[in-house]
């Protein structure tokens, strides 16, 4: 009886991990198809051949290396001053008693949770007029921004619980509060800021909004929407479409399994806070 | 100014209050960042309700209309089914995706051989954008693409059509891989409120003869009423900011059929220059999406308390 609930459980998840992970490799082997044989067979059929040439077809006519400069560009900068800047607030916040100080995290907590629809026309004027319309400083502006108070909220949760004691000790030693910011709170907070920075990292690489919204020349265009644009280049190249698509899930993929124990700790984090 | 260190962190007593004086340094920690918020989120989000209130084409100044955007927006069929499909998208989309991610958590929850690897294989298209996921399903729904040959190879070839240039389908298929992707992430969610849960509870709820269905019920639910109210936040926050994947998919069309509110609003602000009527649009959404935001709020505020 145990060992045939015990097959029933393997046989469905197995079937339901195909499900999940079929869809994924049928585009990455599609990468490796030439287009005559997804041209005869259709993109449903099994693959008579390899090549690994629509890589390259999406790697410089396509643009991706391109649009992947820009994604970088934007994405490093983005969440090391977003999770800076949250930082220094949540430990403000947290650790002083600052007048009104609930009022300001939950403030800009509540920034986070609008709907970004209501900022979309705004912040496309915001930056025509001070003229970082179509440049990646907009887009790293406008990220950081929006991000900032659901980290400062959840980094503030996560100082707030640390014992009082050790910034005692430390005031006593003499240390001055950017030393207890930097050679204190921010290593203690180093699980947090793992997490924070791996979650962050997916959600900026991966955005799409605001980069169609701050942006409008092709060449400024990090990967996501680049793709878009790809799939019109190459209408019904379906090889070239899915190596594009291949090389943009990569970088994400990379640091979720560099970072996946920090990766899903992050998801939770925001979760049960 | 000299630079005075202030000493006064909050205390577990939180009785004693010693001088209130703070740091410039510390005046700047929180105000630095508060201005960039302000800048872009705060000081935006107040002009949009204001230009939800004028016509404007972007390159006149806008006019003040007062609430003529809101009364076109009664008369707008586009408007009513792109609110209606938002409506057929929060409980489609939001509710089989807790349904779905919080059955997998229950099948998953238990470490036993091959867990780690099926919950890895859920989780996997959290990570892709969703253009990504967008173009994997993309071939799955291809004229003689994975959708076909299946059904095809079953035997069903007469349900076989356009499924995303079908007015009839186009919703439904742009929902399906917004599940797929969602559902790994809310399974995440609710193992980690699983595993909060003091076994002994199950173990005393067992020794009383409750069985499987009973335990759930009484015990593992309510014991997850704070995962709940987040997952619920979430789901209906990220329902309401659902783009990419309409926006990668079909763009709203065809005729409408699979528009949203979000994907309207883009369209209408960004394509068709009616920035007014597309903040109006936007101030709908915002209002849909306050009694959650509120909700949330409340709820932090109570823990910071």
């Amino acid at each position: 009886m145990n060992k045939l609930r015990t097959g029933t459980f393997h046989t469905g998840m197995i079937l339901l991990s195909l499900l999940w992970l079929g869809p994924v490799l049928w585009v990455v082997v599609m990468s490796t198809r030439s287009f005559d044989d997804i041209a005869a067979h259709g993109v449903g059929s099994l693959p008579r051949s390899f090549t690994l040439d629509t890589y390259r077809q999406a790697w410089t006519d396509g643009g991706e290396l391109r649009a992947l400069i820009n994604s970088m560009l934007v994405t490093v900068p983005s969440v090391a001053l977003s999770l800076g800047l949250a930082a220094m607030a949540a430990f403000a916040l947290s650790r002083f008693r600052i007048p009104g100080r609930r009022t300001i995290l939950l403030l800009m907590l509540a920034g986070n949770l609008l709907p970004p629809q209501i900022l979309l026309i705004p912040v496309a004027k915001f930056s025509e007029l001070t003229g970082l319309y179509d440049t990646l400083w907009a887009l790293i502006a406008v990220q950081v921004g929006f991000g900032l108070g659901f980290y400062t909220f959840v980094l503030h949760g996560f100082m707030r619980d640390l014992p009082g004691e050790i910034q005692e000790a430390a005031t006593i030693d003499g240390a001055g509060t950017a030393q207890i910011f930097t050679r204190v709170m921010l290593p203690l907070t180093r699980p947090a800021l793992a997490a924070l920075g791996a979650l962050s990292f997916t959600w900026i690489f991966n955005d799409l909004l605001w980069a169609i919204t701050v942006l409008r020349t092709d060449d400024n265009m990090p990967v996501t929407p680049a793709l878009l644009a790809l799939q019109g280049q190459f209408v019904s190249s379906w090889n070239v479409i899915a190596a594009g698509t291949v090389i943009a899930a990569v970088p994400t993929v990379a640091v979720f399994l560099r970072f996946q124990r920090h990766f899903v700790s992050g998801l939770a984090l925001g979760a049960v806070k | 100014m000299t630079a005075t260190i202030s000493t006064t962190p909050v205390t577990p007593t939180r009785r004693r209050r010693r001088s209130a004086r703070l740091s410039p340094l510390l005046v700047a920690f929180v105000l630095v960042p508060f201005a960039v918020e302000s800048v872009w989120v705060f000081w935006p989000a107040l002009q949009g309700f204001w230009f939800s209130l004028t016509r404007w084409d972007g390159m006149s100044p806008p006019t003040f209309v007062g609430v003529d955007n809101y009364v076109e927006m009664a008369g707008d069929a586009t408007f009513r089914g792109a609110l209606l499909n938002t409506v057929i998208w929060l409980v489609l989309f939001g509710g089989l995706s807790v349904l779905g991610g919080f059955g997998m958590a229950l099948v998953l929850q238990k470490e036993r051989r091959g867990v780690g690897f099926y919950r890895a294989a859920l989780f996997t298209p959290v990570v892709f954008s969703l253009v990504v996921t967008a173009l994997v399903w993309r071939v799955f729904y291809q004229p003689d693409g994975i959708a076909d040959t299946l059904l095809r190879a079953v035997g069903l070839e007469h349900l076989i059509r356009p499924w995303l240039a079908d007015p009839q389908t186009a919703l439904y298929a742009v929902i399906l891989p917004a599940l797929w992707r969602q559902i790994g992430y809310v399974m995440v969610l609710f193992l980690a409120g699983l595993k909060a849960i003091d076994p002994a509870l199950h173990e005393a709820a067992r020794m009383d003869g409750a069985n499987a269905w009973q335990r759930l019920r009484h015990v593992t639910i309510p014991q997850l009423k704070g995962v709940n109210a987040v997952v619920l936040s979430v789901i209906v926050i990220d329902s309401l900011r659902s783009f990419d994947i309409v926006w990668s998919l079909t763009k709203g069309g065809p005729y409408h059929s699979s528009e949203l509110l979000s994907t309207y609003m883009y369209s209408t602000a960004f394509q068709s220059l009616r920035l007014g009527y597309a903040s109006a649009i936007a101030v709908v959404i915002f209002v849909l999406a306050l009694a959650v935001i509120l909700g949330y709020l409340v709820r932090a505020f109570r823990e910071e308390a």
